[in-house]
């Protein structure tokens, strides 16, 4: 059985104070850098990590989402990733 | 030796990591330093702008993660200058240093300059060990340091370079990172190249202790859980398969020497018959891309059987070209540390030389510590073989 409390649908994503978020040109992507490490993130990664700055609530990242990408029923997916994400503490809400 | 043709240049990822290796120059004598042994032939160091247009270039051709390291990174005085500048590039910025000269006014500076993070190593270099073990004078330098890392927000990320004469006192070690607040600790068992290949007898643990540290770290992962993760890396004598070392050469990582030699590796420059060009001379991008040296063991037009057939030849990338060379005699041959290797015998013989009690003996010839006067002589006594 899972522990984890789940992202609330309000919560405000911001990438962790860990983390730098950037676009890297030579790569053509997002990247999460730490010590000594990075995370080349997908391209729907990308999308959703650059939209978690601390202001937008999952609603309505997943509204602008839908929206930018003119597609409907997102929402498991991002809430998913912002699990993952959370459980990696690559976002902080 | 044929030269392989270079790959096609779309095959060849960007060298995502750049270690600026700063200077030579270094407070302490670690009897495992991997610097070369002849550093001390070293006397000029590239100058600021120098290494601001290594940084520009690195940057352009795709670099994003940054080590300054050294030596001791904070004998240069332009360190914070060089941060701030790969920090507006865009690097994520490390500094890797043993905190000997970090005060308070540099440590504010660079974090003026933007510096990301700091791998603060234990200052263990064997010669100071009871100083280390018993939590004194090293204790109070690096509580400091720890104290200074946290009140300036950096993650902390502390290293020690575990031997023999130090796996026994693990838990100490653990406690110690613990104590100062460390969120990651690295226990990486010493690599058996340059300073250190000349102590490897004395350095190599015994599997008994490999053991006894592993499952010591084990019990401490469980006592201290999320407070801190611990890496612990095996020496690979003790592995039957080869490391895949630097992720494959001229794969990702480029180190810059002091004198600006560009390398595959920050040891590569032992390999004979190769030649490395220099920031000087040549453009980071033309480096990476162009070069012969880091065109040489791309692909695997270079390699020898048994890593030419095997099915594991993408796995470890016929494991580390300078292990070949120093153990098997041809860099181009299959890393001995792997058990398919015409040579692996030389690693189970120092293996061997390192279990029981006989090695008792061994741990009384003195360790060879770093510094610039046994460079010189170790330098001197090389020319001497070279001429009979």
């Amino acid at each position: 059985m899972s522990e984890t409390v789940g992202v609330a649908a309000t919560a405000r994503p911001r990438v962790s104070a860990k983390f730098r978020l950037q676009w890297e040109d030579a790569q053509q992507s997002w990247v999460l850098l730490y010590p000594e490490g990075m995370v080349k993130l997908n391209a729907s990664a990308g999308e959703i990590m650059k939209r978690c700055d601390g202001s937008r609530s999952v609603d309505e990242l997943v509204a602008e989402l839908e929206r930018a990408f003119e597609a409907s029923g997102l929402h498991a997916d991002v809430m998913n990733f912002l699990d993952m994400a959370r459980k990696q503490h690559w976002i902080e809400m | 030796m044929n030269a392989p043709a270079p790959a096609p240049a779309t095959t060849i990822g960007p060298p995502l990591w750049l270690l600026a290796e700063i200077t030579y120059r270094c407070p302490l004598h670690c009897a495992f330093c991997y610097n070369p042994t002849d550093f001390a032939a070293t006397t000029v160091e590239l100058g600021t702008e120098d290494w601001l247009r290594v940084l520009r270039e690195a940057r352009a051709a795709g670099s994003v993660q940054c080590a300054f390291s050294g030596g001791e990174p904070l004998a240069r005085d332009d360190l914070e200058v060089l941060v701030a500048e790969a920090r507006r590039l865009g690097f994520y910025t490390n500094l890797l240093t043993s905190g000997v000269g970090l005060t308070e006014a540099r440590a504010a500076a660079l974090k003026a300059a933007g510096l990301d993070h700091i791998q603060l190593s234990f200052q263990d270099s064997t010669r100071e060990l009871n100083d280390f073990l018993s939590h004194t004078r090293t204790f109070d330098l690096k509580q400091k340091v720890a104290a200074m890392i946290k009140a300036n927000g950096w993650p902390m990320v502390m290293n020690c370079v575990i031997h023999r004469l130090n796996i026994d006192y693990i838990e100490n070690i653990i406690d110690m990172a613990v104590e100062l607040g460390a969120e990651y600790l690295e226990l990486a068992n010493s690599q058996y190249y340059s300073w250190a290949l000349l102590n490897r007898d004395q350095l190599l643990p015994s599997r008994e202790q490999i053991e006894r540290a592993e499952r010591i770290t084990n019990e401490r992962r469980q006592r201290y859980g999320d407070r801190i993760r611990i890496f612990f890396v095996v020496p690979d004598y003790y592995e039957t398969r080869p490391k895949k070392c630097m992720n494959g050469w001229g794969s990702v990582f480029l180190t810059v020497t002091p004198d600006g030699t560009a390398l595959p590796c920050h040891t590569a420059k032992m390999l004979p018959g190769l030649s490395f060009p220099n920031v000087r001379d040549m453009s980071v991008r033309e480096i990476w891309y162009d070069s012969e040296g880091f065109n040489h063991f791309r692909g695997d037009d270079w390699m020898q059987e048994p890593c030419r057939s095997c099915p594991e030849k993408e796995k470890d990338r016929g494991g580390c070209r300078c292990q070949a060379y120093m153990l098997a005699g041809d860099a181009a041959a299959a890393d001995p540390v792997c058990d398919k290797s015409a040579a692996h015998h030389t690693v189970l013989k120092a293996v061997d030389r390192a279990q029981g009690a006989d090695s008792h003996a061994l741990r009384a010839a003195p360790l060879v510590f770093r510094g610039p006067a046994e460079s010189k002589r170790l330098i001197a006594e090389a020319s001497e073989a070279a001429r009979s």
